[in-house]
């Protein structure tokens, strides 16, 4: 049963389609040294937007903007018709449990169990003294299983997280992400660090249950090929801008060269 | 190329036993530390220094040992009267009741002033107060603390227990502090993300990962306050140091051996408890 969270603000309307508007997002750790400078895009509908670029370009940051897991400095960032730079800690977190996140390094939490990990995406609708006595609600518990068997891990519930491999790991994190019935799904590097035949595995996996949920995707990836394959849109960066939006097809040898740099690599 | 030559001619020096000093300077991989010798021949010269002033002489050695033989005869065999006895058996139950309502005490204490002060959760007026406040509970040594309460709240179990409790506090909210500080962010930035209220992610993402080391250090805590239990008995704080202290008092060494034995016995089984809830909670 895919119950959104009913009554609570910004849910969205039915038929209003999920989506965010950045507009001249800045990001600045020292001041006058910008890692984002002046990024705007749209993500409307479904599907999946890449977003590609070399290495501290600042694609992370710009992902983590946008839950506020890192402070931007300047610009907007609209979700569902709410600016989410402006929100105050209770609305950021009414906020950021409408957004799913998958992270490089699964950032599970390794001494909870792998049951325990996905029902973390229930935290943010869940009140503390149920998350103290793990009395979630059976609902819950029973999504969170469906989730598991989901992904294929039913069998590893009662384990503790670090257990499992990287690939099992990343499975939880997306269960987790999904468990929160997101309107969004963001992904960092989701891949990075798994084996080509996992990576291929778990962005299926990423790529098919948003099309179920009919959210749309932004993943940032350093495999240009995986882009390709799985993005309906591909976003490339380089030293904190936008350098290339559109369609993987439309994406040629001479972007890549524009940003990455240097075109030896690509023989 | 220039440089690969250059490496030859290198180890083909080394290993025909002539350095080419001539050309490169010998490069020296143990430099010299002056200011530690320095530190090392100020310190051998003060200590010798120091031994002729208090007049630590061979005679005066002797002396001593005489006296401790005289005293060892005095305690033995070691007193097992049964009035004696009791009087130990209630000592040891204050100063063991002492020690674990401290402990307690001490450890919910230091758990939000632990947090308070970790730098990675809390922000950085309230770190700063409750690191103060912690410095300042680790100031003085429990004996000079038990002192303080003895003057305060008068002698007997509640100043020792008073006295324990602040030192639990300095140590446990300090370690606390410390543990949380080098716990994984990346596992807390997960939980953040999924909108979770501060209180959800310390219980989901902070808590299992720092409760083992929290277990550890409080069982640590345990077994030091049963030790020092019996020291602030010495300055009024109640429990089996205050009985020890009345035998002192009144000469009856073979009393002070086995209340000295007695407490040897507590704290090795203290030991054996504390390691044994340490590895429990790994």
């Amino acid at each position: 049963m895919e119950v959104p969270a009913s009554g609570q603000p910004m849910s969205a309307g039915p038929n209003a389609a999920p989506s965010l508007v950045i507009r001249n997002l800045r990001k600045e750790y020292r001041a006058g040294e910008p890692v984002l400078k002046n990024v705007c895009f749209e993500v409307t509908g479904r599907g999946m937007t890449a977003i590609i670029g070399p290495s501290g370009t600042g694609k992370s940051t710009l992902i983590r903007c946008i839950n506020r897991l890192v402070e931007p400095t300047a610009g907007e960032i609209v979700f569902l018709g709410r600016d989410l730079a402006t929100l105050n800690r209770k609305e950021l977190r009414m906020a950021r449990r409408q957004i799913g996140m998958v992270f490089q390094e699964y950032n599970l939490v390794e001494r909870l169990s792998v049951i325990e990990n996905v029902l973390c995406g229930r935290l943010g609708f869940v009140p503390l003294w149920r998350t103290w006595s793990r009395r979630f609600p059976a609902g819950d518990i029973e999504r969170a299983f469906q989730l598991l068997d989901a992904v294929g891990l039913s069998t590893f519930a009662t384990q503790r997280a670090d257990q499992l491999s990287g690939g099992q790991r990343q499975r939880v994190g997306i269960a987790r992400a999904l468990m929160q019935e997101p309107n969004l799904l963001l992904a960092d590097e989701p891949t990075s660090s798994l084996d080509p035949k996992t990576s291929v595995e778990i962005m299926e996996l990423i790529a098919n249950r948003a099309s179920e949920r009919n959210i749309p995707v932004i993943v940032n990836i350093h495999n240009v090929a995986l882009a390709k394959r799985f993005a309906n849109r591909i976003i490339g960066m380089s030293k904190g801008e936008i350098v290339f939006d559109g369609p993987p097809t439309g994406l040629e040898d001479a972007h890549l060269v524009e940003i990455y740099g240097g075109e030896d690599w690509l023989e | 190329m220039a440089a690969r030559i250059g490496w030859n001619d290198m180890i083909q020096g080394i290993s025909q036993g002539k350095a080419r000093v001539s050309s490169h300077r010998r490069r020296d991989a143990f430099p010299p530390n002056w200011p530690m010798r320095l530190v090392l021949v100020a310190l051998a010269t003060y200590v010798i220094y120091a031994t002729t002033v208090i007049d630590l002489s061979w005679s005066r050695f002797v002396i001593g040992l005489d006296q401790g033989a005289r005293f060892i005869a005095r305690m033995l065999p070691p007193n097992m009267a049964g009035d004696k006895l009791d009087l130990l058996f209630n000592g040891m139950l204050e100063s063991l009741q002492i020690a674990i309502i401290a402990t307690i005490v001490g450890v919910v204490l230091s758990l939000p002033l632990g947090l308070a002060a970790a730098r990675n959760l809390s922000p950085w007026p309230l770190a700063w107060m409750a690191r103060t406040l912690v410095v300042l509970f680790r100031t003085f040594h429990p004996v000079i603390v038990a002192i303080l309460f003895v003057k305060a709240v008068g002698f007997g179990a509640l100043a020792g227990m008073l006295a324990l409790v602040v030192a639990s506090v300095g140590f446990l909210a300090k370690l606390f502090a410390e543990a949380t500080e080098e716990m994984s962010m990346k596992q807390v930035e997960g939980v953040r993300a999924t909108g979770a209220s501060f209180l959800s992610l310390v219980v989901m993402a902070v808590v299992p990962q720092v409760m083992s080391r929290f277990i550890g250090f409080s069982a640590y805590q345990l077994d030091s306050n049963l030790r020092n239990s019996a020291l602030v008995g010495l300055v009024g704080g109640g429990g089996i140091g205050a009985t020890l202290f009345t035998a002192f008092q009144r000469f009856d060494y073979d009393f002070v051996l086995t209340i000295v034995l007695s407490v040897i016995a507590v704290i090795m089984v203290g030991e054996i408890l504390s390691g044994w809830m340490r590895r429990l909670f790994q």
